[in-house]
């Protein structure tokens, strides 16, 4: 043990970001001041993002029980039954930091953290989502980070061999300075694969197995390294970006699932954010152990690594696992086999401490309860705030565009414009399970072997949350309910990645509690519970303040048979189009009042959810009946939006009649409003009809020709849009500039 | 002894890399700029550098496509 | 019949290619590190990033013990497929001639595409019609198809040209449009688009890249019978 002259200093604690109090609470627990090295452990897993100190009470009230989860919070994963003996494991995650660093790198190391967290618990990862969010793509930053992250995800995703399905990116003035990356992944294992994270039996050892490790991402750590080595040009060999290998982590996915295949684990988990600290404490946590860990095993990638480097090391691509004694050779035989390094760095114990060695020496010892589950937790002091806390955006549609351009501006708008451009460098369709691609329908839908299929679906408008924390996070998770609706799935379970601002401030405790209060609401109701998530706070610009309170929730469902997952785009002339729902259009934070330049309005209109659920449950059943060609739902840009994009979709038009006078702005609200609980579909009469017995159907007009023409009136030529296909696919493909 | 070997694509070759690069530095006011090209380096210790020339045909260019062309450097890196 | 598919650490499509090919025979992995090609009468070299392709795509996996096996078995006149990454293997290999260089669009891209058959006469293409239209998706960063002048014109001239994307399609910059090419002797075949993933018409939208599996089975059914 260091000397105690060497011993840090309150002061070194501050720096590494723990408060006062938890010093002195971290000097109790250890029944003396901590040394360097175990002031560098607890500084990381005390930290907000290891120990959701101002988060944990409010994610305890939310609802994460259901009759098809099989794995819930606190794994490395959730995971539902899906039927057939085979569960799907999945979770959103953010990585929102290091990609405002460096995007590409960024973006990839979090897919790569994402899919380690799926095959950590056992199951074969299929499927990446991305949501995304940056400053307005008219920036050139923005459209550095943006194709920097794309490209980032693009070629992780690609190389490990895992599609990408889906995702959505929202372009809004408050991401300018604090991009959002996160990253959402979906595995599929037989249920009784699956394995846990908590250690278990004292004699066994740990493996660490996957790339060396080196001085990535040492973070706020290396203030006690300059300390430490006094030198300012030390500060030079601490990378602070981590570069992502796709194919190590490929061959490290191979490795753990044929050694979990073979049963020569005890329990898996992956090396995420604070390294061997986290994973190893955490296992022990759960499985009520200790571990001794021997810094001296652990194989390195740079020499001269001190012993606290190693332990608090992000380095990507790293597995740890627990095996018995006698598994230990088959284990290393089976990392040799696919090339990765795997070494025995320690042993469970029966002490209840981490302990950390380098040969044979002690270094530091802790309560693996103290490191793990004594972290103070606060209390928000939320506040609604008194005045706007965001600038209006800036207005971007000429005053007095007719209905026609007003159309065409908000499909070219960046936040509605086709994501071609952007998906296009996605391998949607590796594992051959891809049964609806981006574009083709409202969820991604993947086949499952007995016929039936997986959909999902990720959203988060932050800027209705921002109007509005409670309704506007409730509308997210209807919009992601009604997309599976819309393929027929009905919804299992959801995961949740909550991006907020420092919620210290009251303004953004409020946002999020009331966020996190609508999301509970939300997923009770519509019987989806949360089964895992992530949280990522203190999400500000330096000088732009904090951005746009965002959830993004991940939905995943079920329907019974692949073949009938409907489309989104219009598929026979002549079938009849109606508009399912008791939609309740409003311009409040809409688009098109993003377009016009609006401030945020204080609050949106009431959500009835119950109704709203009872719109999904008819559109998912005549879904399932096979009986329609088409369903999309209505998001932004409003029912004349959701129109066009049926059009485009089908590469057929539409004849529309609204059929009812209204006064002007009734009329706008109606073509370019938003709500939740209204689907475009289309299908011949008489399924219309049966839809029409069970939810309130409005007939709205005809499929066929090559152009949208909506009349307003009773007269087929009152007040009409009339916009061609190729008109709408110009505007619709704004996007494909960005990446030229 | 240590050995730089630089690749890069044969002349008259399609260099899109080469061509991103040549449109995006006038964009950030660099003047005068021509005949751009990306390419790859690779350097090594190796003990006998007669084995050089092999490595490039064999496995670090694809001389189908790829000129290269091998430095030797002063003492070991 | 049976075929044999490669592994590589880095393979991605390699149990979609064996799928593919179950459809229309016995089909078995074969790790990379093997020699033994276990029977098998015709190989697959699939696609992914075989050995992360940090160095060139292609330009490591065919030094792999099974690789030096496929190329003997190319020898012997035995069929053998390279979709995408397993192309730019067999190039690199020099069964096929030519190079795949990066895209001119520089980026990564998924696109279905629509092919035209340029040859049907071979073991490829046999169960297509001349001049058919075959629908496949592409996903790929380095499929620009080069050979120099020479090479083409005698690859024209030998019906080495097998595939070629439609009008409009090429979006990777390949010379002629070049898709698909095949050896002088007609036993190597190596396109960029991915028939193991236009099988079924539920996940692929179509089923157009089963004829090659199909053809590749009659080929080997013929010459035994």
């Amino acid at each position: 043990m260091p000397e105690p002259a060497t011993l840090p200093t309150l002061e070194d604690a501050l720096a590494l970001g723990l408060r006062k109090t938890e010093y002195e609470l971290v000097c109790e627990k250890q029944g003396g001041p901590p040394n360097l090295l175990e002031l560098a452990m607890y500084s990381l897993l005390w930290s907000e993002h290891c120990a959701y100190k101002h988060s944990k009470k409010l994610l305890r009230t939310l609802p994460t029980e259901g009759p098809h989860v099989v794995m819930g919070p606190g794994e490395n994963a959730g995971a539902v039954d899906v039927g057939g003996g085979m569960v799907c494991a999945f979770k959103v995650e953010s990585h929102n930091h290091p990609s405002a660093v460096e995007p590409f790198q960024g973006a990839a190391t979090g897919v790569g953290g994402i899919l380690r967290d799926i095959f950590a618990i056992g199951a074969r990862p299929i499927a990446v989502l991305d949501s995304l969010r940056f400053g307005e793509p008219t920036g050139a930053r923005a459209r550095y980070l943006l194709e920097g992250a794309v490209s980032g995800i693009a070629h992780y995703g690609n190389s490990i061999g895992v599609p990408t399905i889906g995702g959505e990116v929202y372009f809004e003035a408050p991401y300018e300075q604090n991009c959002l990356v996160n990253a959402m992944a979906l595995g599929l294992a037989r249920r009784e694969q699956l394995v846990r994270s908590a250690a278990a039996g004292p004699g066994n050892l740990l493996v660490l197995f996957g790339a060396s490790t080196g001085r990535d991402g040492i973070g706020g750590a290396s203030v006690l390294a300059s300390a430490e080595l006094g030198g300012e040009g030390e500060q030079d060999k601490r990378p602070t970006v981590q570069v992502g290998d796709p194919f190590e982590e490929k061959k490290l996915l191979e490795c753990s699932l044929e050694l979990l295949e073979h049963g020569l684990i005890v329990s898996l988990q992956d090396l995420g954010a604070a390294g061997l600290t986290s994973s190893a404490s955490e296992m022990a946590s759960k499985g009520e152990v200790g571990i001794d860990i021997d810094v001296a095993r652990v194989p390195l990638r740079e020499p001269g690594m001190e012993p606290f480097e190693v332990m608090v090391s992000e380095s990507q691509e790293r597995m740890l696992c627990v095996v018995e004694p006698a598994s230990l050779a088959a284990v290393l035989a089976l990392c040799e086999k696919w090339e990765v390094n795997g070494a025995a760095i320690g042993t469970v114990t029966d002490s209840g401490q981490m302990r950390v060695l380098s040969g044979g020496e002690l270094l530091g010892s802790m309560p693996v309860r103290a490191l793990v589950d004594d972290c103070p937790l606060y209390d928000l002091e939320p506040q609604k705030p008194a005045q706007p806390i965001y600038e209006p955006p800036e207005a971007s549609l000429p005053a007095g565009a007719s209905a026609a351009e007003t159309l065409l501006g908000l499909l070219a708008s960046p936040n509605i414009a086709s994501r071609r451009p952007l998906f296009e460098h996605y391998d949607p369709i590796v594992q051959s399970r891809t049964v609806r691609r981006p574009e083709q329908a409202d969820a991604a839908v993947l086949a499952l072997p007995d016929g039936s299929a997986l959909a999902v679906s990720i959203d988060g408008n932050g800027r209705r949350v921002a109007a509005d924390p409670y309704r506007g996070t409730i509308a997210g998770v209807l919009e992601c309910a009604a997309n599976l609706a819309c393929v027929g799935a009905e919804p299992l379970g959801t995961t949740n990645n909550l991006n907020f601002g420092n919620p210290e401030k009251p303004h953004i405790a409020w946002q999020l509690s009331e966020s996190v209060r609508g999301l509970g609401d939300a997923c009770r109701a519509l019987q989806a519970p949360i089964v895992g998530g992530n949280v990522s706070l203190y999400n500000e610009g330096a000088t732009s303040g904090p951005i746009y309170p965002t959830p993004v929730i991940g939905m995943v469902g079920r329907l019974p048979d692949a073949r009938l997952a409907a489309g989104l785009g219009f598929a026979r002339s002549g079938d009849e189009i109606a508009l399912v729902g008791a939609f309740a259009p409003s311009l409040a934070a809409s688009e098109l009042a993003k377009l016009r330049g609006e401030a945020l309005p204080d609050g949106l209109p009431e959500i009835d959810i119950a109704t709203v659920r009872a719109a999904q449950l008819a559109v998912r059943d005549a879904v399932r009946s096979g009986e329609l060609a088409s369903a999309h739902d209505i998001a932004e840009g409003g029912l004349a939006v959701a129109l066009a994009e049926c059009c485009l979709a089908g590469g057929l038009g539409a004849e529309i009649i609204l059929g009812e006078e209204r006064a002007e702005a009734d009329r706008e609200s109606q073509l370019f409003g938003e709500g939740s609980g209204g689907f475009v579909v289309s299908g011949e009469s008489r399924a219309l009809q049966r839809l029409g017995e069970s939810v309130a159907v409005r007939r709205l007009g005809v499929v066929g020709a090559q152009a949208l023409r909506i009349g307003m009136g009773a007269e087929a030529d009152d007040e009409a849009i009339e916009v061609s296909l190729a008109e709408l696919a110009g505007a619709h493909a704004a996007l494909a500039e960005l990446f030229s | 002894m240590r050995a730089r070997v630089l690749i890069r694509p044969k002349a008259g070759i399609l260099d899109p890399q080469g061509v991103a690069v040549e449109r995006a530095l006038p964009a950030l006011g660099f003047a005068g700029v021509a005949n751009v090209h990306v390419g790859r380096l690779v350097e090594l210790d190796i003990e006998d550098s007669a084995q050089l020339e092999s490595m490039c045909e064999k496995l670090l260019a694809n001389p189908l496509v790829e000129d290269y062309e091998v430095e030797l450097l002063q003492g070991s890196g | 019949m049976k075929f044999g598919v490669l592994q590589f650490p880095g393979s991605c499509d390699e149990v979609d290619a064996l799928s593919a090919a179950r459809r229309v025979g016995d089909a078995e992995l074969i790790w990379h590190g093997e020699r033994d090609l276990g029977g098998a009468e015709a190989i697959i070299v699939p696609g992914g990033f075989s050995y992360g392709d940090y160095l060139r795509a292609g330009a490591i996996a065919r030094f792999s013990p099974a690789m030096e096996s496929v190329i003997e078995f190319a020898g012997n006149g035995g069929l053998v497929l390279g979709i995408c990454n397993g192309f730019q293997v067999l190039c690199e290999a020099h069964l096929l001639p030519g190079a795949l260089l990066p895209n001119t669009n520089r980026h990564f891209t998924f696109r279905q595409l629509e092919l035209e058959v340029l040859y049907s006469g071979g073991p490829f293409t046999g169960a297509c019609a001349l001049g058919e239209r075959l629908s496949i998706p592409a996903k790929h960063a380095w499929g620009r198809y080069y050979a120099d002048p020479e090479t083409l014109a005698a690859m024209d001239r030998g019906g080495q040209l097998v595939l070629r994307y439609a009008p409009g399609e090429n979006f990777n910059g390949s010379l002629h449009d070049i898709a698909g090419v095949c050896n002088e002797r007609g036993n190597v075949f190596g396109l960029m688009p991915h028939p193991e993933h236009a099988v079924d018409e539920l996940i692929g939208g179509s089923a157009d890249g089963l004829k090659i599996f199909e053809s590749m089975r009659m080929s080997v059914e013929g010459a035994r019978a």
